[in-house]
C-alpha cells in the first residue's frame, strides 16, 4: 500500500499544512489507486481526473502561501446523487445517464469552498433505492472485503455503495453519501468504515436528487470517527435554499471526541434483539455494551415499542414520496426521452419512464402511487404517518432517560451478490435497525467494531438526540478506541 | 392485487408495462401489502399524522425574484428544444 494513501484524512491534512507532501502528489496517488482498482470494484461512475489535478494545483498554491480551507488539498469522492456543476450527475439511472447539471449542490459547494479536491462521482443504487448497490444502471459495486477462503464477490451495501467501497479500498480520503432509511450506515457497516447520518435538517438537501424528501439527509463516510466528524461539520449548516434545513449553528464536532463517556446513559432497546438474531451480531452488540460500561457509561434498558412497525411504515412513506418526486422525469425538460414518438404526449411520458427507470425504481413508484391513490390513502399513507408519529414518540420518551442509544447497524455482514434479490422484502429487512432513526429524523452513526467469524466487518450504530450529534460522536469515539478495528487501509 | 389493479396504478404512474412485468408486480406487491397489513394492529385512533420531523415552522420570505436570465441553463439538458422552448408532441387536434 502506498504510503500516501495510508495517511488518514487528519494525518494528510497535517502533512499538507506542514508541506511534507503536496496536494498534487496526494491526488495523483489516489487517481492511480482508482485506475488500478476501479475496474474491479466499479465504485466510480465518473472519474474527474483533470478536475482533480486542477483542484490540487490550486490547493498547492494556497498551501504554499500558508492559506487554505479546512480541507485544502484533500481528495474526496462524491455520490452521484449530488448535482455538480458541469459534471455528469446520473443518480445511477438510465433516465439521467447524460444529465449535466448547470448548478452545484450546497453540500458539494461547501466541500469545494473548504478546499477539497474532487476525484469523481461514485456509483449507487438507482435513485438511492436499494441496500446492496445492485440496482445501478452502471453495474454492481463490489465490496473490497472478501470472506476468508472465498473469492465470492460481496455487495458493499446500499444505496451509497460506491462511496463506501471507495473509502474502504483507499480510493479517496472521505466520500459523501445520502441516507434515507440506512443508505449511509448499512454500507459503512458492510465495508468496515464510519458513516454519519446527521439529524434531519442538519445538512442542506439543495441540489441533491430527491428520493424521499422527509427522510433524505446528506452525510459523510470516512476511515475513522475523527475524519467523519471533521468532514460532517463542513457539509452541515443552514441553507436558505432548503426550507427544511435548520437555522441552527453547527457545533465543533471534533471537540466532542474526548474519549470520555463517564456518566453518560446509554440506552439498549430490547425490541432490537429480534427473534432469530444472528448470534455474531448479538455478540458484537454485547461487546459494545461491555466497552461502554468499562469506560464508565451507565447502561439503561429502554423500550421502543413500535420498532416492529418501522419497516412497514417506511415502505409506505418512502415510496409515496418517491412516486411524487420522480414524477418530474418525463422526457421533456431533461433526461432520457423515448424515441418512439408514435403516440401523443401521454404515450411519450409512459414510454420514456418505461425505458428510463429500472425494475426496483418502477416497483417503488408503483407502491407509492398505490398508497396515495383514492380509496387507499387513508388505509396506507395516513396510517403510516400516524405510526411514524408513534415511533418518534417512542424515541422522545426514551431520550428522557438516556443520552444515546446503542444498537447493531445491520442484521448481517455483507452478503454475496445475487442473494436477497428474489424477494424484495428480504432485501428491505437489511434496514430493520436503521429505518426507525430515519423516521424519527434522529442523528445516527455506524462504526466498524469487529469481524464476523469469516472475517467480514460488522458495525455498531449509535443514535443521538435530535441535533445532538456531539454526544453520538463522543460515544462512537470511545467505542472506536476500545474496538481497535483494523480497516483495509 | 391482480393485473387489472396493476394496470390502473401504472396508468396513474405514467409507466408503460409489458404483460410479463404486470404479472410479476402483481405478485410482489400482493406479498408486500400482506406484510404492510400488520400496521392495522396499531391503534392510531387518537394519533396525529407526522408529516415532517422538522420542529421549526417553514420560513417565509419576500415574494421577489432572486435570479433570472437562465434560459440557456434551463434548456441545456432538454432532449428536444426549438425557438428557446421545450418541444412536446402535438397535443391539440387539427379539427
Amino acid at each position: 500500500m502506498n504510503d500516501l494513501i495510508a495517511l488518514s484524512l487528519t494525518q494528510a491534512r497535517e502533512a499538507l499544512k506542514t508541506k511534507q507532501i503536496s496536494a498534487t502528489q496526494l491526488t495523483k496517488a489516489y487517481l492511480a489507486a482508482i485506475e488500478t482498482q476501479n475496474p474491479r470494484l466499479n465504485a466510480f461512475i465518473t472519474v474527474t481526473a483533470d478536475r482533480a489535478l486542477e483542484d490540487a494545483k490550486r490547493s498547492d498554491a494556497k498551501l504554499q502561501r500558508g492559506e487554505g480551507g479546512a480541507l485544502e488539498g484533500i481528495p474526496l469522492a462524491i455520490k452521484d446523487l449530488f448535482c455538480t456543476n458541469g459534471i455528469k450527475t446520473t443518480a445511477a439511472s438510465k433516465i439521467l445517464a447524460n444529465f449535466v447539471p448547470p448548478y452545484e449542490s450546497t453540500v458539494t459547494s461547501k466541500l469545494w469552498e473548504a478546499g477539497a479536491v474532487m476525484l469523481g462521482k461514485t456509483n449507487l443504487d438507482e435513485f438511492a433505492m436499494g441496500s446492496s448497490n445492485t440496482t445501478s444502471h452502471f453495474g454492481n459495486v463490489i465490496n473490497p472485503w472478501k470472506a476468508q477462503n472465498s473469492e465470492k464477490n460481496l455487495v458493499p451495501g446500499g444505496s451509497s455503495g460506491g462511496s463506501a467501497a471507495s473509502v474502504a479500498a483507499g480510493l479517496c480520503l472521505a466520500a459523501t453519501g445520502t441516507d434515507t432509511g440506512g443508505s449511509i450506515r448499512q454500507p459503512a457497516a458492510f465495508c468496515g468504515i464510519v458513516g454519519i447520518k446527521p439529524t434531519y435538517g442538519r445538512s442542506s438537501r439543495f441540489g441533491t436528487i430527491a428520493f424521499a424528501s422527509s427522510l433524505d439527509q446528506a452525510g459523510m463516510f470516512a476511515r475513522n470517527v475523527a475524519d467523519a466528524a471533521l468532514t460532517q461539520q463542513i457539509i452541515s449548516g443552514h441553507d436558505p435554499k432548503d426550507s427544511t434545513s435548520a437555522p441552527l449553528a453547527v457545533p465543533d464536532f471534533s471537540k466532542a471526541l474526548t474519549g470520555e463517556v463517564k456518566g453518560l446513559r446509554i440506552g439498549i432497546p430490547k425490541e432490537y434483539r429480534v427473534e432469530g438474531m444472528n448470534p455474531e451480531i448479538a455478540a458484537l452488540w454485547d461487546k459494545g455494551i461491555a466497552w461502554l460500561k468499562q469506560a464508565g457509561a451507565e447502561i439503561v434498558d429502554i423500550a421502543l415499542p413500535h420498532t416492529q412497525y418501522a419497516l412497514a411504515t417506511y415502505y409506505i412513506i418512502a415510496p409515496a414520496e418517491a412516486s411524487s418526486n420522480l414524477a418530474r422525469y418525463d422526457g421533456i425538460r431533461y433526461g432520457l426521452r423515448s424515441v418512439t414518438e408514435s403516440g401523443g404526449l401521454q404515450d411519450l411520458y409512459c414510454q420514456t419512464r418505461a425505458e428510463g427507470f429500472g425494475k426496483e425504481v418502477k416497483r417503488r413508484i408503483m407502491i407509492g402511487t398505490y398508497v396515495l391513490s383514492a380509496g387507499y390513502y387513508d388505509a396506507y399513507y395516513k396510517k403510516a404517518q400516524k405510526v411514524r408519529y408513534l415511533i418518534r414518540e417512542d424515541f422522545k420518551q426514551a431520550f428522557e432517560k438516556v443520552d444515546a442509544i446503542l444498537t447493531p447497524t445491520a442484521p448481517s455482514a455483507a452478503f454475496a451478490i445475487g442473494e436477497n434479490t428474489q424477494d424484495p422484502i428480504a432485501m428491505y429487512l437489511n434496514d430493520v435497525f436503521t429505518v426507525p432513526a430515519s423516521l424519527a429524523g434522529l442523528p445516527a452513526i455506524s462504526l466498524p467494531a469487529g469481524l464476523s467469524g469469516n472475517g467480514l466487518p460488522l458495525g455498531l450504530q449509535i443514535i443521538g438526540k435530535s441535533f445532538d450529534e456531539e454526544t453520538m460522536l463522543r460515544v462512537a469515539y470511545s467505542i472506536e478506541q476500545q474496538a481497535g478495528f483494523k480497516g483495509l487501509v | 392485487m391482480d393485473t387489472k389493479t396493476i394496470e390502473k396504478i401504472a396508468k396513474l404512474a405514467h409507466i408503460q408495462l409489458q404483460d410479463a412485468e404486470k404479472q410479476g408486480l402483481a405478485e410482489e406487491l400482493s406479498k408486500l401489502f400482506d406484510w404492510i397489513e400488520e400496521l392495522q394492529e396499531v391503534n392510531t385512533d387518537h394519533t396525529p399524522m407526522l408529516m415532517s420531523v422538522s420542529e421549526t415552522a417553514l420560513p417565509w420570505r419576500e415574494d421577489v425574484i432572486t435570479d433570472g436570465n437562465k434560459q440557456k441553463d434551463i434548456l441545456a439538458n432538454a432532449p428536444k428544444s426549438e425557438f428557446n422552448c421545450f418541444v412536446v408532441p402535438k397535443v391539440i387536434n387539427d379539427e
